[in-house]
């Protein structure tokens, strides 16, 4: 277990370890930033967590895969449903949140409604159509702490092919206009999800993290 | 809104970076790690790193030195350089590298882009190919090795080829402006725009903010890339890490 050192009651955001490689980056934003948090990569460590970040890159299947074969897809369970703690997905971290997806067979875990579809490009006039690639703005569909003082106008780095389809309206918290209104940062109850990389979208994906690590 | 891409691109030389002209006359202009921090404050769209040695020396990449790199770095990755699996693009993913690239392997087998596009996703897979343009007739021929080694493979029918079988970008770097600062070739961005759907980027030849314009003008939303115009100032090419987008361009709503 890595940790900053700083401690006691205040919030301690746990990022979970099944191998994804946007952890250092992750990390070195919470240094900065002076966020306590630590590196958790296995089970009995997120008792310890009073936030978790689910990072991902990558395809839906071998991602699901990892987390389950890891052992900490329970004890993440049992810290989001059981104590109610917050969850924050990111990229196919948020994927994995959603009932299932077309990029692949199995499960996903079912925490908000919807399905993971590919991004329909018909609507695209010119190319490129996929993946969705660079900065895009953002269009803030309801306010939420999590994006409090967002730039929306320059938004953050997306880098995907499939999108979260959310069964509930009230679920969706931010769009990005992709070949239509695609949901790029979503929320039910404590879970929430980002669709781009917070962790590489400077000064916007910086005060989301901030802002997750504080959500109270 | 989606918006073209200003790529810095960095030359990895041993623990070095460089920057060559046509490819050649690789001249040291600092440490990579510095040049990271230098671009996390200037708010960098991408950045892009290239170990220019690890193909030509048959060596694998510098993993202790990229993820160095990764730990400090805020803003995208891409990295291409000896990647000859699809087991070392993933490694090269799971060290905080959003893409990687491949070009000599991929042009020695191009089963290599499909294995790498199933290991780490298409989004993550860029095949980058090193052109010269051919003068009078027009044409286009691809080379590996640092411009060293010319293969008889087509151009166009092989990054055709590279988008059918799951790369997600294709990067064109143009080995006859590499360093020269007079403008990309637009000509060649052009025919390659029209046959692809998936994003694109141009390295080679820029000089200017204008010549980023121009070329985001001509075929946004692209990555326009840059290396000299990046790392050193003025006419003398003193070496200095900068950054500049330009100041107004279209803004291309695909």
């Amino acid at each position: 277990m890595a940790s900053n050192g700083r401690s006691s009651a205040e919030a301690m955001l746990c990022i979970i370890n099944y191998g994804s490689g946007n952890i250092a980056a992750i990390s070195n934003i919470c240094r900065r930033e002076k966020l306590p948090y630590f590196i958790a990569g296995n089970p009995e460590e997120l008792g310890q967590g009073t936030h978790f970040l689910l990072p991902g890159v990558g395809a839906f299947d071998p991602t699901m895969e990892t987390l389950e074969t890891s052992g900490m897809l329970l004890a993440l369970e049992d810290e989001v449903h059981g104590k109610n703690k917050p969850v924050l997905g990111i990229c196919v971290g948020m994927q994995l949140l959603a009932d299932g997806s077309d990029e692949g067979e199995r499960p996903g875990l079912g925490w908000i409604a919807g399905n993971v579809r590919r991004i329909d490009t018909r609507n695209l006039n010119r190319p490129p159509h996929l993946p969705h690639m660079g900065w895009n703005s953002v269009d803030v569909a309801q306010q939420h702490p999590l994006l409090d003082g967002i730039d929306a106008a320059h938004g953050f780095y997306f880098l995907h092919s499939y999108f979260f389809d959310v069964a509930r309206k009230e679920d969706v918290l931010a769009t990005v206009d992709y070949g239509g209104e695609l949901p790029c940062v979503v929320g039910h109850k404590r879970c929430l999800g980002a669709q781009f990389h917070p962790e590489k979208s400077h000064s916007n994906g910086i005060r989301l993290i901030s802002n997750f690590a504080q959500w109270a | 809104m989606l918006r073209s891409r200003i790529v810095p691109y960095l030359l990895l030389r041993g623990k070095g970076l460089v920057k060559t002209q046509k490819f050649t006359d690789a001249k040291y202009v600092g440490d990579p790690i510095n040049a990271v921090k230098i671009f996390n404050e200037k708010k960098v769209d991408e950045l892009s790193i290239f170990d220019i040695e690890a193909t030509s020396k048959d060596r694998a990449p510098d993993f202790d030195l990229l993820r160095d790199i990764a730990a400090e770095c805020r803003m995208p990755l891409c990295y291409g350089g000896g990647i000859r699996d699809a087991e070392t693009a993933a490694r090269i993913i799971g060290l905080g590298y959003e893409k990687t690239s491949i070009s000599a392997a991929a042009l020695d087998n191009p089963k290599l882009i499909s294995d790498v596009a199933t290991r780490v996703g298409t989004q993550s897979t860029v095949v980058t190919v090193d052109v010269r343009s051919d003068g009078l007739f027009g044409g286009h021929t691809l080379y590996s090795h640092n411009a060293k080694r010319k293969r008889s493979i087509d151009l166009f029918a092989f990054i055709v080829e590279a988008q059918e079988r799951g790369a997600g970008e294709v990067i064109v770097n143009s080995i006859d402006r590499d360093g020269m600062m007079q403008g990309y070739d637009l000509e060649l961005a052009r025919r390659v725009r029209d046959m692809l759907t998936i994003p694109l980027s141009f390295v080679g030849g820029a000089g200017s903010t204008e010549d980023l314009a121009t070329l985001v003008d001509e075929i946004g939303p692209v990555g326009a890339g840059a290396g000299s115009f990046f790392v050193f100032n003025g006419r003398y090419r003193a070496v200095l890490i900068s950054y500049a987008r330009p100041p107004k361009y279209k803004l291309n709503k695909n």
